[in-house]
């Protein structure tokens, strides 16, 4: 296992790299899927489940592989989905003022 | 002649600093910590955009109907290719293969320079049919939410115009190449907003 410094200074990857085209091939056929879902005559619910589904998918290809989250130490992965928390806090705040 | 120069500013640069804490480098963790305070502004524009669209569903008109998909489907491709011409010139940096970064981050610059040249001739087009900002609700979050990730990506484009310079002055080299990857996971993390805002806001 390399030593988390040397594995995220500015230099000679210490890890392979990830196949990126073969990453971009995933990305591609998933958007073409994606668009291919959104206008199938189903419940609009499962739609949207898919969907997003898929963007989180995507999302998570690019941030694991093409920013290297998958082989940065956790120290920095923690610090990339710290503020994800604060969407869940916004959400429930606004809708209960919504809903009451 | 390049590269002998490449060999000595290599030679002659400081030693790459890394913050004791995250274990990388100053710039890079910057640019997380910059990054983090990204996620927090898209998350809340999102947010909000989710709540409203709950709220109000009748304000909303069905994919395809107003915007225009296929426009934006390509322009999504190009952004996914974006990011592994911008990918591929780290990969590049990387490996010491400096005229390949060249000409991965020309074209990462030439194909966000497009992007942003069919978001505008989509607006053009929509603000043409009476789909303007003022249009209510779906009018002023669509415009707000592609409107601020636009000038993101030409922010992006402007600083990668100025890392291309830099690297056909043979600035980076394989040792350091701090500026192409600080640049790269900015212009991925755009990437990645227009995946979760092209779901949300054109094909939900």
């Amino acid at each position: 296992m390399a030593h988390p410094e040397q594995a995220t200074t500015s230099g000679r990857p210490t890890h392979a790299h990830p196949n990126y085209i073969l990453i971009w091939v995933f990305l591609a056929v998933l958007t073409a899927v994606e668009l291919s879902v959104a206008f199938l005559p189903w419940p609009k619910t499962l739609i949207i489940l898919i969907l997003l589904g898929m963007a989180f998918w995507k999302a998570a290809l690019v941030g694991l592989y093409y920013m290297h989250l998958r082989f940065e130490p956790n120290r920095l992965r923690i610090l990339a989905i710290a503020p994800l928390p604060l969407f869940a806090v916004l959400v429930c705040a606004v809708i209960t003022e919504w809903i009451w | 002649m390049a590269h002998a120069a490449a060999m000595h500013e290599d030679v002659m640069l400081p030693p790459v600093q890394r913050a004791a804490g995250a274990g990388v480098y100053t710039e890079k963790l910057g640019m997380w910590i910059f990054l983090g305070s990204e996620v927090m502004f898209f998350t809340a524009l999102i947010g909000t955009y989710v709540i409203l669209r709950f709220a109000h569903p009748s304000s909303w008109k069905p994919p395809g109907q107003v915007l225009n998909i296929p426009v934006t489907a390509v322009n999504t491709f190009l952004l996914i290719c974006s990011s592994v011409t911008m990918v591929k010139a780290f990969a590049s940096a990387q490996d010491g293969l400096l005229q390949q970064l060249k000409l991965w981050l020309v074209a990462t610059c030439v194909i966000g320079a497009t992007f942003v040249g069919v978001q505008v001739y989509e607006y053009r087009h929509l603000i043409e049919k009476g789909f303007v900002p003022s249009e209510g609700l779906y009018g002023s979050t669509f415009y707000t939410m592609t409107g601020f990730h636009g000038f993101h990506v030409t922010l992006g484009v402007i600083c990668m115009i100025f890392v291309t310079q830099k690297a056909f002055r043979g600035k980076y080299t394989q040792s350091d190449h701090r500026g192409v990857e600080v640049i790269g996971l900015y212009w991925h993390f755009v990437d990645l907003v227009w995946i979760i805002l092209f779901t949300i806001v054109y094909l939900i």
